[in-house]
């Protein structure tokens, strides 16, 4: 059974606080949604409304037909991962597991078959009759991923589930995740401040701010082009330029970069959205040259990357940061130019700065 | 390797061990003195003041009575103290820190002070009956120590335990039982084990409740040793040394004392 999850214009406050503005979002059948952004951005808050731990002040929270608005938590039949694993201390692996099913009746017997199923799913039928202190971090979260999924919910909630593990286990819990999601077809949200870890697994990414949705769109849009400055920094586009359209010819728009050297837009993949604009780029799209077509510049300090050095620029559009290959190391203080790859670019509109 | 000690830690500790098991072991020696006055150390060798104490039915009776008590007192405290240490845990953020000290008050103000305003207000004010009163003060004197020690507990439980039980179908009133209860119950049998201790011995506020009929061990100690100065109150005290051992053991042996010190 895969149902869609709709939150629809919900705002919620703590106390007198606003932390969550009119917000709406689809996440359809079988998707995988990650709420990605920073600590009080209002991720965690939106998943404990559809929880059912927090009730929203206004808008409908529906899964599939249901209403799930004023349903109480234990009725709504969702599966949730948290970050502490929240495993049950006085049960075995096989009773945190089976929890779920005995809360719904399910017999003793079917109870059993069904749990000791899912922990062999989960790689840990070795360890059934263990209890959770005896477990590795790894081991506990498996189990939590078993006991969620094992009640077969229409949808899968993460609450950062992967934040207290360390960086090897993390990527293989993730493809796992991923793996047993998509074989069960189960509808999905993620809450994540992971960039990485959003982006590896999501069909779909909201970057929050603020109690908003700043961007929803697949991993690989919101990477390369980013639709607000918000996100266009949160990305990685750390080097915003102020630019002035100033002609216009058949195939290219031709706008002029501080320190008055030009530069040619191609219309076929860039939308000008006014005479005003800011360039966004990451380090690597802007290209270190003694001289050339770009933004003059004394170059600061120089850090090395492994892949590549970067410098700290001074501009006359302020402090930029570029990448200079590893086979021509600049001084610091020598000047030369920055030369934006429009490629690796991606404009915005003038106000966002 | 040999670990290099002070000689004077050995004596601060061999001062504090003797201050802690010397009235005891004065006690002890006390009630087994064939005198008829109490005296350390013992003169002779008699177990005849232990006979007269189970002789004594006032002992018998008011011994009845503190178990009662404790029993009862302790459990009825539990039944506010449990609720009240769940709420100020779950609700750290939310509730004012200030309640957490009204729950001490007891113990703060002068045991004298709460036992006279008890008297005051239930036993002459309401004419509550004596044993109903005793009651009430007897939960009161140990409202601290369940709240505190089942709160130390509660303070340390991860309550997302309790939502994933609510988000696999248990409804809260069912989790708090099924999840949460035996998570702290080491937090509870602690409390209980120095609650009963406390309502036990208590002689402050239970002077001041007994009435006509209704008395309690330490108060009936008391009286008769104004009266008579013999060693039957020291075979009473070991007696109820006796009783707090075999509780600690009980609970030794049924869940492991380790659960303490956790």
């Amino acid at each position: 059974m895969t149902v869609s999850l709709s939150i629809e214009n919900v705002t919620a406050h703590y106390g007198t606080t606003k932390v969550l503005e009119d917000l709406s979002l689809h996440i359809a059948e079988g998707e995988l949604v990650s709420l990605l952004g920073s600590s009080g951005c209002g991720k965690t808050t939106t998943l404990r409304l559809v929880a059912g731990f927090l009730e929203p002040t206004a808008g409908k929270i529906r899964l599939g037909e249901r209403d799930l608005t004023r349903l109480p938590a234990h009725n709504r039949d969702i599966g949730l991962v948290f970050q502490t694993y929240a495993l049950f201390p006085h049960l075995t692996v096989r009773d945190n597991v089976a929890f779920g099913l005995k809360q719904r009746g399910v017999s003793a017997g079917e109870r059993k078959r069904r749990a000791d199923d899912m922990i062999d799913r989960v790689g840990l039928n070795a360890l059934a009759d263990r209890y959770p202190a005896n477990l590795s971090g790894g081991q506990r979260q498996r189990v939590a991923l078993a006991r969620a999924l094992v009640i077969e919910p229409p949808l899968l909630m993460f609450d950062e589930p992967l934040s207290n593990l360390d960086a090897k286990l993390r990527v293989d819990m993730r493809v796992e995740i991923r793996r047993l999601q998509q074989a069960n077809g189960t509808t999905a949200l993620y809450v994540t401040h992971d960039q990485e870890e959003a982006f590896s697994i999501s069909d779909r990414v909201a970057i929050m701010n603020a109690g908003r949705i700043m961007q929803l769109d697949a991993p690989e849009v919101l990477y390369s082009r980013p639709a607000n400055a918000f996100v266009a920094d949160f990305v990685g586009f750390e080097n915003m330029i102020p630019m002035k359209a100033i002609a216009e010819s058949g195939d290219a728009v031709r706008a002029e970069m501080p320190g008055g050297a030009t530069l040619n837009l191609p219309k076929d993949t860039f939308t000008v959205p006014s005479q005003n604009f800011i360039l966004a780029t990451r380090p690597e799209g802007l290209l270190v040259a003694p001289s050339g077509d770009g933004i003059p510049t004394s170059l600061g300090l120089r850090t090395y990357l492994g892949r590549a050095y970067q410098y700290q620029c001074d501009t006359a559009a302020g402090e930029l940061k570029a990448n200079g290959p590893l086979a021509h190391p600049y001084e610091s203080g020598s000047n030369a130019v920055l030369i934006p790859q429009p490629e690796q670019c991606c404009l915005l509109p003038a106000e966002a700065a | 390797m040999q670990r290099k000690t002070h000689p004077l830690l050995i004596a601060f500790a061999a001062l504090t061990f003797f201050f802690l098991v010397g009235p005891l072991i004065i006690i002890i020696g006390a009630s087994v003195s064939d005198t008829s006055f109490l005296t350390f150390p013992p003169r002779g060798l008699t177990l005849h003041w232990y006979q007269n104490a189970f002789e004594i039915s006032a002992f018998k009776r008011t011994f009845v009575t503190s178990l009662m008590l404790a029993v009862g007192g302790t459990a009825l405290s539990m039944c506010i103290g449990i609720p009240a240490a769940y709420a100020m845990a779950r609700y750290r953020v939310e509730l004012p820190r200030f309640l957490g000290n009204i729950f001490v008050l007891p113990i703060l103000i002068p045991e004298i002070v709460l036992g006279f305003s008890l008297m005051k207000s239930l036993a002459t004010g309401i004419n509550l009956p004596i044993m109903l009163s005793l009651l009430i003060g007897h939960a009161l004197i140990v409202l601290p120590y369940c709240v505190r020690v089942v709160g130390a507990s509660l303070n340390s439980f991860d309550f997302s335990i309790e939502e994933a039980a609510v988000s696999l179908g248990c409804p809260r009133w069912k989790a708090f039982f099924t999840v949460l209860l035996p998570n702290v119950r080491a937090g509870i049998i602690a409390g209980f084990i120095l609650a009963f201790i406390t309502s036990l011995n208590d002689v402050s506020v239970s002077i001041f409740l007994t009435g006509p009929g209704v008395s309690t061990l330490p108060i009936q100690l008391l009286a008769h040793m104004e009266q008579f100065f013999d060693p039957t109150i020291a075979s009473v005290s070991v007696l109820l040394m006796g009783v707090t051992v075999a509780v600690m053991a009980i609970v030794e042996r049924t869940l492991g004392l380790t659960f303490l010190t956790k």
